[in-house]
């Protein structure tokens, strides 16, 4: 097993390479002979071969993503935008806060508990990576039908991972979705937020400046985990003999995070590092071409020095392991010492590997023989593009109007809500919920089931952060240009109706395979939207991530984009809850129903999609988030009306302090009747609770900013009456709570 | 009125239980696993978390921390100690407190608001409960369920050292419904529910968990 250098290399041009194997199109392979005028050796070829990947390189997505710094709007919140690890906003009082979402989807579906706790691992490294200390995550999860045996054997799994590593790392999870779709059956979603706040001066960069300066890898020891595609690599090129192919799925060990965040953190309020980077996807070999490609260009790297838990790893293998819970820090020579000291501290392994050179070559050597020369930019940035074929699906031409029985006695009215309210898309997930530690650190305000998750960041000014994810799947799967914006409103709104401003928006787009011109045209039809949207209401998109390829043969997942928008509250003391918490409080319905159930969860247990998503109106969106900024103080509780329509949110209301209502619903309330009153999804609508002496007010400043406001009832009772319904609070809450239990024990 | 809290590697609540103790009247003193020096500290919390990732046994390597050689020799002299869930197991693994911390009955981590029954109110951390007295503080923990053989119980029983004992319905599976128990003299108080993140209506189910700590500011001035 002779070791392919770069000597060897410039010798052996006509040596096969198992480039296909790898992932690679025979044209990215040419134009990597073309780069670096040779053959690659076999460690530059695992490197271009992973950080050319979807996965690395956005090679798909970049032709589209590029509208977001297009149509930026000017924000001088946004600290540090797109490109870096994760986008910096600033929240006042000298904070900044970096938040991100990321997708672990594939490796879950593999092996759901390392999977997902790894997926948390990862986003929690890309935000300590910006210098700032992680507070909170989140974790929007879809899987296939609840009933399906694989989601028996995903979702408990998944659940289990998420909690697993967030709880051990000490980060409160304050919400996130659980959804169920026939699309997610063997592509099921774990997408994982965090947000992490640090002062403006802390902001550390990917960049590896100052020729001498260090590379130091720190924190967990390089194993064959995660290795993925580079095992083809090692059985195509060498003799067999070696190890059996190791677990492509990373293998987690929260602890050893937990560890690196306090030892990196100290490190940082010594200021000790000139730049630094998490290893993710791609391992060292995304981490060394990065920083050396984010710096002035030079670096040499002595691969052998790498600390290894397996010694029989190639350099290839070491090259592209995704072991977790390392990161890499450029370190000026005269400060090394002390940064090793706070690695000792906190029993963290720490190496010097290489050094910023003056050159700008990323220079590898094993055991002192050269064996990768590139420019890094040109693994690092310069990956291939692809305008990929588009196509407006054929299945937009079939869709049709969807058809409901009416609902309209009192015996129908209470088996509808009890329905839906148990389906598992609207049942309670403390299930799920449960699982998480939402309590650690002390400072979570406000934590599922509530609109948003919220965060004291500063215990002597009250200020706060309030976070919030959503997607309407079917509703992009119908438009996907309106779906995404639906979904960012509703965020918007779900931020607001706590009592917080909505500030920036991150996201992640779960999508099938780009190369079905469908799922292209999907994803381009998001993008868009979601770009033209930002514009629309001022908000910068701070960074987001893609992840492709979530498709069973010809079936993609329905279109998927997760929005994540984070607010800010001056005094998070002043926050609104959703559930009553009295009887005798006046409850209104701000904004109008329309009679469609296109994409809702009550046409959806009628095995109805639809045919047309609602449209997303921002200027009664905006409205309706300064009508909620200032009317706060008037209220007693307010939820926002979005999954499940007005039931759900009575349900939840309800249910949260035992405080039951009296609803009556006008038959000339809305076009549709009582069914669409109570199930319809229509955007732009919320339910407030106000103390009877407000309610003047209330409807005054309602008016003011042109919402119309619905009277629909009183708080009060131990049941939930809804016209001539009558539903008893217990069984309402057998009805909403058993589901989750039924089906997974 | 100094009060330390400990930090071994993986403590997670070491925050909150600092902040509890100030936001109590006292003031809280940051303790490090690696050092025996108590910097006279009048009483010590062991915090909640996953000291060294529960590996091998929750809290069986942080026992043998130099700190808790220390602890160990002054909470025999009757030094208060407080263990809070993976403070609790640190506790039981360090012999000061008899029984053990297992998995949970169904194997699931459990995050929930808990109501408990302070039941001993004679120990330095509960002496401003009313005995009998309701609170509602969460418990949040993998391995919570209190074992202990039927001697060791009876005598935890007999002796009147349950401090807290969960209410309506058993979350893990504990024996008796233990939920904290003391040691013979009292000063060494293990619990499972987390009474430093029920210390403020706005980030707790209650403010229910704060008497614990005006309870060892009571009885230190008192001595």
């Amino acid at each position: 097993m002779a070791l392919d250098t770069v000597a060897v290399a410039a010798t052996t041009p006509e040596n096969e390479q198992p480039w296909r194997e790898l992932g690679l199109k025979e044209d990215e392979y040419q134009s990597i002979r073309e780069i670096l005028g040779r053959r690659p050796t076999s460690s530059e070829l695992a490197m271009y071969s992973v950080m050319w990947s979807e996965h690395c390189s956005y090679k798909s997505s970049k032709i589209h993503l590029k509208q977001f710094g297009e149509k930026a709007v000017k924000s001088d919140a946004l600290l540090v935008g797109i490109g870096e690890n994760a986008g910096v906003v600033d929240i006042g009082q000298g904070y900044a806060v970096t938040f991100k979402i990321e997708s672990h989807n594939h490796p879950s579906f593999v092996e759901p508990y390392q999977g997902a706790a790894t997926g948390v691992g990862g986003i929690v490294r890309d935000i300590l990576t910006m210098g700032a200390r992680p507070i909170a995550v989140m974790d929007p999860l879809r899987f296939g039908p609840a009933d399906a045996p694989d989601t028996k054997r995903v979702l408990p799994g998944i659940v289990a991972g998420v909690g697993g590593y967030g709880n051990c790392l000490g980060l409160p999870n304050i919400g996130g979705e659980v959804v169920f779709d026939e699309t997610y059956a063997g592509n099921p979603l774990v997408n994982a937020l965090c947000v992490g706040v640090m002062k403006h001066s802390d902001i550390k960069l990917a960049t590896a400046h100052g020729t001498g300066n260090l590379v130091v890898l720190f924190g967990a020891k390089t194993g064959g985990d995660g290795i993925g595609g580079v095992s083809v690599l090692a059985s195509e090129t060498f003799a067999s003999g070696k190890a059996a192919k190791r677990p492509a799925v990373q293998v987690g060990d929260p602890f050893a995070e937990k560890v690196l965040i306090e030892c990196s953190l100290e490190i940082f309020a010594e200021d000790l590092v000139v730049g630094i980077q998490d290893l993710g996807g791609a391992g060292l070999s995304c981490a060394t071409s990065e920083l050396a490609s984010g710096g002035s260009g030079g670096m040499d790297i002595q691969l052998e020095k790498v600390p290894l838990r397996d010694p029989s790893l190639s350099p290839e293998e070491i090259l592209m392991s995704e072991s977790q819970e390392r990161m890499c820090a450029i370190v000026e020579p005269a400060k090394l010492a002390r940064f090793m000291k706070i690695c000792k501290k906190w029993d963290v392994t720490a190496t010097v590997i290489g050094e910023v050179t003056a050159g700008d070559r990323l220079h590898i050597t094993w055991n002192g023989e050269l064996i990768v020369d590139v420019p890094p930019r040109t693994v690092a940035h310069d990956g291939p593009v692809y305008n990929r074929p588009m196509a407006r699906p054929a299945y937009l031409d079939s869709l049709s109007p969807v058809s409901l029985p009416a609902i309209e006695s009192a015996e129908e009215i209470k088996a509808a809500v009890l329905k839906l309210v148990a389906a598992p898309n609207i049942a309670d997930k403390s299930w799920v919920t449960d699982q998480y530690d939402r309590y650690v650190r002390g400072d979570t305000v406000l934590s599922q089931p509530e609109d948003s998750g919220m965060i004291r960041i500063d215990d002597h000014t009250h200020l706060g952060v309030a976070i919030s994810t959503d997607a309407n799947a079917r509703w992009s799967y119908l438009d996907p240009y309106e779906g995404v914006k639906l979904a960012l409103l509703e965020s918007c709104r779900n931020i607001a109706v706590s009592g917080a401003k909505p500030l920036a928006i991150t996201n992640c787009l779960n999508f099938g395979s780009p190369e079905d011109p469908g799922v292209m045209w999907q994803f381009a039809e998001t993008v868009r939207g979601l770009a033209d949207i930002a514009l629309e209401l001022g908000l910068p998109v701070t960074g987001g991530n893609v992840s492709f390829y979530n498709q069973t043969g010809s079936v993609a997942i329905l279109p998927t984009p997760v929005i994540g928008v984070l607010g800010v509250i001056q005094d998070v003391r002043t926050r609104t809850k959703m559930g009553f918490t009295k009887a005798g409080l006046e409850l209104f319905q701000v904004g109008n129903t329309d009679d469609n159930f296109s994409g809702s969860e009550w046409a959806y247990l009628h095995g109805a999609m639809g045919d047309t998503a609602p449209r997303a109106d921002v200027d009664h969106a905006t409205r309706l988030v300064n009508f909620l900024l200032e009317g706060q103080p008037l209220f007693d509780s307010a939820h926002d009306l979005s999954n499940g329509g007005l039931a759900a949110s009575l349900t939840e209301s309800t249910l949260k302090n035992n405080v039951g209502a009296t609803i009556e619903l006008p038959a000339q309330f809305i076009p549709g009747g009582v069914s669409a009153a109570l199930f319809s999804e229509t955007p732009g609508r919320v339910l407030i609770a106000v103390e009877p002496e407000n309610s003047g007010k209330f409807q005054a400043l309602a008016e003011s900013h042109g919402l119309q406001l619905h009277a629909i009832g009183k708080t009060g009772g131990t049941d939930l009456v809804i016209n001539d319904a009558t539903i008893a609070l217990d069984e309402l809450r057998a009805a909403h709570t058993q589901t989750f239990h039924k089906l997974f024990g | 009125m100094r009060i330390g809290v400990v930090t071994f590697p993986g403590s997670l609540d070491d925050s909150s239980a600092l902040r509890a103790i100030t936001l109590a009247g006292g003031e809280a003193v940051p303790l490090f696993h690696a050092s025996d020096d108590l910097k006279e500290v009048q009483a010590v919390v062991l915090p909640g978390g996953f000291s060294y990732g529960d590996y091998l046994r929750c809290g069986a390597i942080s026992r043998f921390a130099p700190i808790m050689s220390s602890i160990i020799v002054a909470a025999e002299h009757g030094f208060p100690v407080l263990g809070i869930c993976n403070g609790f197991q640190i506790l039981t693994e360090s012999h000061l407190l008899p029984g053990a911390l297992i998995r949970n009955q169904d194997l699931h981590f459990i995050c929930t608001d808990q109501p408990v029954t302070v039941e001993n109110v004679n120990t330095p951390w509960t002496n401003g409960y009313a005995k009998g007295q309701r609170i509602v503080i969460p418990i949040k923990n993998g391995e919570g369920s209190f074992q202990a053989s039927a001697e060791t119980l009876a005598e935890l029983e007999g002796e009147g050292r349950i401090v807290l004992r969960y209410a309506d319905k058993n979350p893990n599976g504990s024996q008796n419904n233990i939920a904290g128990i003391s040691n013979a003299r009292g000063n060494v108080v293990g619990v499972m529910p987390h009474p430093e993140q029920a210390i403020e209506d706005l980030t707790g189910p209650s403010e229910d968990g704060l008497t614990f700590f005006t309870s060892i500011l009571q009885s230190l001035v008192a001595r």
